[in-house]
């Protein structure tokens, strides 16, 4: 498969993961503001197409676009969107702040300084047809005990979470 | 009238304040109706909901209200007899007889055999469609469309035998003080047997198609339980009543025009349930075609009006007379002061009594189940409002 | 040119994969149309089958036998005010239909028609379509939210409620297929939809009928989460008419509305299109690996090549199909009343009979008839499941909220865990 316009679909999502993702924090609505993360999240999915790792981008619409974004609406919309505005948005914690994007800074610059023998210098060609596969092999073969283990971690949080919200069982 | 959600002190569901924790904020206040599709007319009712769950209701009526029982008293005995018609439009026929036979009893007349008998195929049949007309719509409430107009379809052949007798389908006018004005023409008789062995088989596929489907059965059995002692305490009569187990017709209890020369049985339910009203009134359907036709076996020859004076002029006096009409009791009191226009007619619909069964029937269930309720309860906003 | 096209047409992957974005966009229109074209038909079917079984005639007046009714409609619609209530959240509203029609449509991106029928295959074609088709519930809930009434927020929650639960159940029974294909001699499947049709066709199979009744139970419970999904009749709760006026879009209106509309219809097409493609065969005609005897038509186009009868036989199926509509539009020219009002229906009438012969004399030709055969198939399966929605709804009550729920979690979900379960069993065993 030949990949047709690669820059201009690459600036695109980046620009839109990025300004949809400053609106999330900037707008006063929350449904708004989720409403902008989902248009990350689709970009972001496809950033990960662009990658070679269809079914991470499969896997990123249905369950973070489609699943988990549904609930955040469902849960905001019962929320007073007038009373929510009235109330400050950010907390203040500025110095935290400035030192944290500092940090990030700092790693970043060192990455583009020193990291060219870390990272390769070029994307190798991945085999795109045998993606899904190979994740299925990693997942059940060689990664099968932390797979079972973060499942078991899922379920105990699930019976935690119906426990804390139903009074009588 | 004032608004409920607005006045605190008027109305009982206290909607003015409402809590504001963090847990109760998904209370909500909907507004159904007046115009909403299964309110049946303009009945609005105000749901107080936790989710989807019915906390409280309130119905506000008075839409419809046309003051028929103002009216009643500038105009002469009967002058009025085409107004109550426009009450129950569903079942006019039936309004009818009831006042007819309440100014029959207050001037002390009664009405020849012949006629009782006409009256009792034609009140019969318009139960038939009352209850045709509340099957389909029902079921539409509940989400099943065909029903409607399959039974549409039947009732157009009861309207039919109607036009034909008086010249009107809905709002009839049928009988008259003393009798009926009308000899039935030629082959009413046939027509009529016509229809019960036409519509017999058509009752089985109203049946076919709900009283076994299994989503019918779900949404309809354990929904708007009424207890029988409730129900009389409410003065909740009709299907509703008979559902929970109460055997009360006044086709039995009381007869009146020729009802007792006639084998029927008064079908009775025992849950009080949504299902359980449906089965009742289909069963009632039946009972009705038995009617019919032995009344149209055994109808008598002779006059159909008696000897009625051209001015009525009842004597001074009050009298309650009711019927069972298609949704319950149908009461007329009527006081006299000896003029030709009634003193006061005070009318007993029985829709407007069973309406107010409502909040305690769907207290607790879901949304859903109130357009389920409000379409078992079998109201006509002309009759709760008059 | 011709080479160009010709050249094209007997290439064996789809414009996708081979980074033809020409053809793929040409792909995407022909898609588009077509599909725009098919909603338009099958609301004319339903309101006429519908008024069938409710012994009504349905639309009569606009066209012969209403067959011009879908125009009067979407010209109706288009022409109507289109209302945002004053305090709407705007911007969510007017997104919110747009959403819903894109995600509707993007699914048939990777939907085969035939082999190469399709705009791409990817490799996760089955996953893209259930995440894509997923995202169609956020443009209900914004469409719920903005409209800032309570009738159609009620409707969006219990939509989301309703698609969040029944996806579960789809997935697994979707999954369930999916393991079906790796169940061959290499011991690999595929998420990729063509993928999983040659995978049917290279076990002499439909997936319904392997491992007998697993894949049918597995079929039936995706048919029912599918029917769900789609917030059509008895799970129709989101747009209950009789509790919630019109659910979600009781604030819409015209144009708007209309997307709406266009969006359930697709959907319901691309659901019924993964059906299709998972269970029953995609574009293989029924009984696909019994040839018959061979026997040689004279063939004046290519090759005379010889050929099984019981192909041939099914290769004219198309054919007769239009043979057929045209006979009845035929008849009914002929059984039009003789009124001189009547004469331009009883024109259009007979120009439509003429054309539906015309197609089908076109659909004789051999390289057509061989080309066409997939996507006759594949319309002709999915068309079953389209009348079976409007079956559904002729029949069914609706279910309450709670009883909708419970059948999603208490019944849907473990037969579909079932299934999954036991298709993995027997498959290792056999």
């Amino acid at each position: 498969m030949n990949p047709v316009a690669t820059p201009f679909f690459f600036y695109f999502l980046s620009a839109m993961a990025l300004i949809s993702g400053v609106l999330v924090i900037t707008r006063k609505n929350p449904v708004h503001s989720a409403i902008a993360l989902i248009f990350t999240l689709l970009s972001l999915a496809g950033l990960y197409l662009m990658l070679y790792a269809p079914f991470v981008a499969g896997v990123q619409i249905i369950l973070y676009a489609g699943g988990i974004m549904v609930l955040f609406l469902f849960v905001i919309m019962l929320v007073s969107v007038s009373r929510v505005e009235r109330e400050s948005q950010f907390n203040k914690q500025w110095l935290v702040g400035i030192a944290a994007t500092a940090a990030l800074g700092v790693l970043f610059i060192l990455v583009y300084a020193k990291g060219k023998s870390v990272f390769p210098e070029r994307t190798v060609q991945l085999p795109e047809q045998l993606n899904t596969q190979q994740v299925a092999v990693w997942l059940y073969g060689t990664y099968m005990l932390p797979f079972e283990i973060a499942s078991l971690l899922l379920l105990v949080a699930i019976v935690g979470a119906v426990v804390m919200a139903k009074k009588r069982i | 009238m004032t608004d409920p959600t607005k006045s605190g002190g008027a109305s009982h569901l206290d909607l003015a304040e409402r809590e504001h924790t963090f847990l109760d904020a998904n209370e909500l206040v909907l507004n159904m109706g007046p115009q909403h599709p299964s309110t049946h007319g303009v009945l609005r009712v105000i749901l107080k909901l936790d989710g989807e769950k019915v906390r409280g209701t309130e119905c506000v009526i008075g839409y419809l209200h046309r003051g028929v029982e103002k009216i009643a008293e500038n105009r002469t005995y009967t002058m009025f007899n085409p107004y109550v018609d426009r009450m129950d439009y569903v079942a006019a026929v039936s309004n009818g007889l009831g006042y007819c036979e309440a100014v029959e009893k207050l001037l002390n007349i009664e009405a020849p055999p012949r006629a009782n008998y006409i009256r009792v195929i034609l009140t019969e049949l318009n139960r038939l469609a009352s209850h045709m007309l509340w099957l389909g719509t029902h079921a539409l409430d509940i989400g099943a469309i065909t029903p409607l107009f399959y039974t549409f379809r039947d009732r157009e052949e009861i309207l039919k035998i109607y036009e034909k007798y008086c010249g009107a389908r809905l709002t009839t006018h049928a009988f008259r003080i003393g009798g009926c004005l009308y000899e039935t023409y030629d082959g009413f008789e046939a027509d009529v047997k016509k229809f019960v062995s036409f519509v017999t088989p058509k009752i089985d596929e109203y049946e076919e198609l709900l009283t076994t489907n299994r989503i019918w059965v779900e949404r309809t059995r354990g929904v708007g339980v009424l207890s029988g002692p409730d129900c009389i305490d409410l003065g909740v009569t009709g299907p509703v009543l008979r559902a929970s187990g109460v055997k009360w017709d006044l086709r039995k209890a009381k007869p009146y025009a020729a009802y007792s020369q006639f084998q029927f049985e008064i079908p009775t339910g025992q849950n009080g349930d949504t299902y359980d009203r449906y089965l009742v009134r289909v069963a009632e359907m039946r009972q009705s075609l038995r009617i019919v036709s032995q009344a149209v076996e055994g109808i008598p020859e002779g006059p159909i009006m008696a000897k009625v004076p051209k001015v009525l002029k009842p004597p001074v006096g009050e009298i309650y007379h009711s019927i069972e009409a298609p949704k319950g009791e149908l009461g007329y009191f009527i006081v006299s002061d000896g003029s030709t226009q009634p003193y006061r007619i005070r009318v007993r619909p029985p829709s407007f009594v069973n309406l107010q069964a409502l909040d305690k029937m769907v207290r607790g269930q879901l949304v859903a189940d109130v357009v389920a309720v409000i379409g078992t309860l079998d109201i006509v906003l002309g009759e709760v409002d008059r | 040119m011709l080479d160009y096209v010709t050249g094209y047409l007997s290439s064996n992957v789809t414009p996708g994969q081979a980074g033809n974005w020409v053809w793929a966009l040409i792909y995407i229109l022909l898609i588009f149309l077509g599909i725009s074209l098919a909603v338009m038909g099958m609301v004319w079917l339903e309101r006429k089958i519908l008024a069938h079984m409710q012994i009504r005639l349905g639309p009569m007046r606009v066209g012969p036998h209403g067959l011009l009714q879908p125009i009067a409609d979407s010209l109706k619609l288009l022409l109507k005010e289109d209302i945002i209530p004053e305090n709407a959240d705007k911007v969510v509203f007017w997104l919110a239909p747009l959403m819903v029609v894109i995600a509707a449509f993007t699914v048939f991106i990777v939907i085969p028609f035939g082999p190469t029928h399709a705009v791409t295959d990817m490799n996760i074609g089955i996953l893209f379509m259930l995440g894509v088709s997923s995202l169609g519930v956020l443009g209900i809930i914004m469409a719920g939210w903005a409209s800032n009434s309570h009738y159609p927020l009620m409707g969006s929650l219990r939509s989301s409620a309703q698609m969040v639960s029944y996806e579960i159940a789809m997935g697994l029974a979707v999954v369930s297929a999916v393991l079906m294909t790796s169940f061959n001699a290499g011991g690999s499947g595929t998420l990729s939809m063509i993928g999983i049709v040659q995978a049917q066709a290279a076990q002499h199979t439909w997936f319904a009928f392997k491992f007998f009744p697993l894949g049918l139970v597995a079929l039936f419970v995706f048919a029912v989460a599918m029917v769900a999904e789609t917030n059509r009749a008895p799970f129709d709760l989101p747009e209950a008419e009789s509790e919630l006026v019109a659910g979600f879009h009781t604030e819409y209106s015209g144009f708007r509305w209309s997307l709406f509309f266009l969006a359930e219809y697709t959907a319901m097409l691309a659901v019924s299109s993964i059906a299709v493609t998972l269970w029953l065969g995609g574009w293989m005609r029924p009984f696909p690996s019994w040839h018959g005897p061979a026997i040689t038509i004279p063939n004046f186009w290519e090759h005379a090549a010889p050929l099984g009868a019981v192909d041939f036989a099914f290769s004219l199926v198309p054919a007769v199909c239009f043979f057929v509509l045209a006979a009845f539009a035929f008849i009914g020219t002929l059984r039009m009343p003789k009124h001189p009002l009547m004469k331009i229906q009883k024109g259009g009438l007979g120009a439509l009979a003429l054309v539906l012969a015309g197609i089908g004399l076109v659909l004789l030709i051999p390289p057509v008839r061989d080309r066409i055969q997939d996507i006759f198939w594949f319309v002709a399966k999915v068309a079953v499941f389209m009348y079976l929605y409007i079956w559904y709804r002729g029949t069914f009550p609706r279910y309450r909220f709670d009883q909708l729920m419970k059948l999603g979690w208490k019944v849907m979900l473990p037969m579909g865990l079932g299934v999954l379960i036991a298709t993995a069993v027997v498959g290792v065993l056999v």
